[in-house]
Parts: C-alpha cells; structure tokens; sequence
C-alpha cells in the first residue's frame, strides 16, 4: 500500500545561469510529503531552500526533475492549468506581499478575485477567515496600518481563502519578534489539525521546526542531507549540517571541548519538569560542565537538548550514564 | 490696450491653454499608457518578457522622445492637416502634443508601475493570477499613488509645451506671449502671460500632489 503524499519532488535540478557562469542551486532532490502533515525544510541562507518552495509551485521552474502536487506533474501543465493549480495551492512569505492599497478585508478576497468568485461570496468567506486567524476587528484596516504579526495574519486568512491543499510558508516569522512567532506557529498548528491543510514550512531557525513540524528535511550547499521524523533527527542527527543547525546558538562549543567528553541530551517532552542535571549531580557526586542548553517548559513537560561536558573520571560518566537510563532521557556521545 | 482688453485677452488664451492641455493629457494617456504597460510587463524582469516586442516599442519610444518637440511640430504638420484640417490654432496642436506627450507618458508609466514590490506580483503569481489580472488588479492600483503624480508632472510639461505651440500660431498662452512679447515688443503683456502659465503650473502640480497623497494607502 502506497502512502498518501500530496507533494512529491522528484529528481529535481535549478541551475541559475548568470554573467559569471552558472549556478547550481538545488541539486538531485527528492522529497515526498504526506498529506495532513507539516513538514519543514531547514537550511543555512543560500542553501537553496527558498528556491526548492519556489519549485513546489512552479514560481521558480526547475531545470529538471518533476513536482507532483496531488497527483498532478506541474511540470507538464499549460500555463493557464497551471494557474488553475496554484489556486490550490496557497503561500505566505517572510515579507507578506500584501497589496498596499488594499484593506484587510480586500486582501483576502484578492485570490478569489483571481478565481472569480462573486463579490458577495467573497467577502463573507474573507470576513470568516480574517475571524478564524483572530483580526476580525481589523478588516478595514489598510497594511501599513498593521504590525508583522498582524499583516503575516492577514496574509495567512488570504492564502487559506480558496481552501488550498497545500500551504507553503516561506521563512514566514523570520522578520517577527518572538512572542509574535509563537502565536504565528500556534496558529498554523492550529488550521493544521482543523483544515487538515498539509504544511511546509521553511525556515532557518530549529526552533519553528521543533515547535510544529512532524517531520523535517535538512538541506545544506543544493543538496538534502537527510529527512526524517523531527524526533529521530532532533535525537540523533547523522549528518553535519543537521547538528550545525541544532546547535545554531552555540558558536563557542569548541572552546569548551577541553578533556571530558561531549554528551548531548534530548528532552522529548518524556520527562517531568524536574531539576535534573541538579539531582544527577547530587545522586552521582560528580560535577558537569553545562556546555550548551535550550530547553522549554511545555505544560510542564521538557522539551530540548542540552550538551554536557563529563568529567575524566570513567566511573563518575558510568554512574551519569546509568542515571540518564534509569530517567528515559535520551543521551548521544559527540564525537 | 486697455486693462479690458488685457483681462479678454489672457481669458481667451487660458482657456485655449486649458483646453490644449487637458484634451492632449487625456488623448496621450490612452496611448501612452497602455505603451507603458507593455513595456514593463515584456520587460526582462516582467511577468511576461518578451525581448522582441520590448525593444522595438523601446526604441520607438526613445526615437520620438529624442526628436525636439519644435522640430516635431512642425514635421507632423500633414499629419496635423489630415486629422484637423488645419494647422493652426488650440485643436491643431494637440496633435503634436499627443504624439510628444504619449512615448513620455509610456515612460512615466513605466518607472511608476516598476515601482510594485515584486513580492506582491509574485504572491499574485502564486494564487493563480494571468498577467491580465495582475496588470489590472495588482500593477495599476499599486502604483496608484505613483502613477497620478507622474500624471501631475506629465500635464504640467505638456501645458508649457502647448506654450511653445505659440511660434507656429498654436493658440493659447503661449501664442500670446510670443505674438505680443516678441514680434511687438509688447513685453508687459508677454510677462502677464508667463505670469498666469506659472500660476497654472503652481495649482496643476499642488493639486496632483494633494490628489495623490490622498489616494496613498502607505501613509497614515
């Protein structure tokens, strides 16, 4: 039995050609997403990732390869059945390209506009919608009169207005503060689970990616360096892009690698919120150096890793091995 | 003359001025502005480039935006006597007017609607709109703001073009200024003339900033 993928790349290949000769951006990639999920794509800026959500509907045209976007090959359609396409497919980008000279409200009707809707049917779906992403009092308000948050909001409504089957989401809370990323995150999570509009979220930051993703493909230089559930990869990322990117906010790790090994700890929200690094050095009264730390308190269940420096002693790391063991926290040796 | 005669006289060529200008405006609009449209969208960075058709409308525009309009005047004049019957006079210089005004009018439409944050056009390509809707949905009413002050700028330079109309007997301000000015060394009349040209230009230009701040949903 097949699984049910809404969005299949396959074999894909962008070459940019430009005065200075050409350019591979996105090299061989293969990538198959499942309906109902979200699924995110994670890269340093120039990776490519961009340019690969510009391919999954063909605002970018791949050199080769195919996208198939619910059974269709894009690659193959006529300009206007492409047109036709895209109406199911929606997309929210990290500046939100929203019509300045439009009003909130205006905004979201655009896209039926676009796929001819008539006016009246358009406004109470785009009153709805602007109700559902939480700015029902601002459908008069023009952009420039609105916050990030507010304008990503709106740009969301717009992009869910002809009921798409697919949402790309272009680096969308890369220019918002972090409080208004969470909610922005809570609210794709929310018409995740209550659209079952699947979702691809691109990004640079592990912690969209953490927060929301089922699964994740980290892409580094053109190439996709591995794919896997965020789970396994946050667990034990096997290659060097993806443990880059995890430890984005810890450029000094090098300077604590003196003579202990490195030990990373994943919290995947298995255990309680307990002090225990504190009590691990308390039971086996010996002391670690705390190298690196980015955990979360989710209702009261932990989420995020931590990497710690043992000490010498090869009987004080087995009485912190066993520890970890005897609590269920997944632990991985750093080379 | 007598002060009478002065006010018959500036009354007559302001409202010949008025007429040249606005009927010009208006006609070179309707050309000029879908050539500007053009333009952009078979641009190389436009929605449908088309390198071919870009640079002959490109280079025909260049051409009759080089041609000094008082070589121009007087070079269309079969053209002129063809459509009006007559060259002289206020409706045979909208003529010429038309044909200078319309590829600089191509252009100011060009730079304004360039002007559109190429994310907004991109988003409209993502939701599945044609180039059409995109031109008449996202294009024009974006660059709204941009496009009525080039329309300012644009009436003004044609008002003081259809003055220049003056030294072939185009009628207006312009006329005046010249007939009475220069072949009768009347210069006190010439200045009133400038006078009232420089006030029309004051209030054209105040008024299409005004207009088009208003029309300016970024501000505020």
């Amino acid at each position: 039995m097949q699984e049910d993928y809404i969005i299949q790349v396959r074999d894909l290949h962008k070459t940019f050609h430009t005065n200075n000769g050409s350019i591979v951006v996105l090299d061989n990639i293969n990538i198959s997403i499942k309906r109902g999920e979200i699924f995110g794509i994670i890269g340093l800026s120039g990776a490519g990732k961009s340019t690969l959500v510009r391919c999954m509907n063909l605002l970018e045209k791949p050199t080769s390869g195919s996208v198939i976007v619910d059974g269709r090959d894009l690659t193959s359609l006529s300009e206007s059945e492409l047109r036709r396409e895209r109406q199911s497919i929606g997309m929210i980008f990290q500046g939100y390209n929203l019509l300045m000279q439009r009003t909130a409200l205006d905004n979201v009707c655009f896209p039926l506009e676009i796929a001819g809707v008539k006016k009246k049917e358009a406004r109470t779906k785009a009153r709805q919608l602007l109700e559902t992403v939480g700015l029902a009092d601002k459908e008069k308000a023009y952009p420039a009169q609105l916050s990030g948050g507010q304008k990503q909001r709106v740009a969301i409504a717009r992009a869910l207005a002809t009921n798409p089957k697919v949402l790309l989401c272009d680096e969308i809370t890369s220019a918002l503060d972090p409080t208004t990323t969470q909610s922005i995150l809570a609210l794709l999570k929310d018409l995740n689970q209550k659209l079952g509009v699947t979702i691809v979220v691109i990004t640079h930051e592990m912690k969209v990616i953490e927060r929301i993703c089922n699964r994740v493909a980290i892409i580094d230089r053109s190439h996709i360096e591995e794919i896997g559930t965020v789970d396994e990869v946050f667990r034990r990322p096997k290659s060097a892009a993806a443990r880059k990117l995890l430890y984005e906010r810890s450029e000094n790790i090098e300077k604590f690698t003196g003579n202990g090994k490195l030990l990373r700890l994943v919290f995947d929200g298995s255990s309680a919120d307990r002090p225990i690094i504190a009590e691990m050095v308390l039971k086996c009264g010996t002391l670690v150096n705390i190298a690196f730390a980015d955990t979360k308190n989710i209702h009261g269940k932990i989420y995020g890793q931590m990497l710690l420096q043992l000490p010498e002693d090869p009987v004080a790391v087995n009485r912190i091995l066993s520890y970890l063991d005897s609590e269920h926290i997944s632990y991985q040796e750093e080379a | 003359m007598t002060i009478g005669d002065l006010m018959k006289l500036t009354a007559e060529g302001f409202g010949e001025t008025l007429y040249m200008t606005f009927v010009s405006t208006a006609s070179a609009y309707l050309i000029g502005m879908p050539i500007g449209l053009i333009l952009t969208v078979t641009d190389k960075d436009g929605i449908k480039p088309n390198p071919l058709v870009n640079g002959i409308i490109g280079f025909i525009v260049n051409v009759l935006r080089s041609v000094p309009f008082i070589i121009l005047l007087i070079a269309v004049m079969p053209i002129t006597r063809a459509i009006v019957g007559t060259t002289i006079g206020s409706s045979a210089t909208v003529v010429p007017l038309v044909i200078a005004a319309a590829p600089y009018i191509a252009r100011m439409v060009e730079s304004s609607v360039k002007e559109v944050d190429r994310g907004v056009i991109e988003a409209s390509l993502s939701m599945g709109a044609s180039p059409f809707q995109i031109v008449y949905k996202v294009l024009l009413p974006e660059a709204r703001p941009s496009l009525l002050l080039g329309a300012a700028i644009t009436t003004t330079t044609i008002l003081s073009y259809s003055a220049m109309a003056g030294v072939v007997g185009g009628g207006g301000l312009g006329d005046i200024a010249i007939r009475y000015g220069y072949h009768r060394k009347q210069t006190d009349i010439m200045i009133v003339m400038v006078v009232v040209l420089v006030a029309i230009v004051q209030v054209l230009q105040a008024a299409g900033n005004w207009i088009s701040r208003r029309n300016d949903k970024r501000i505020r």
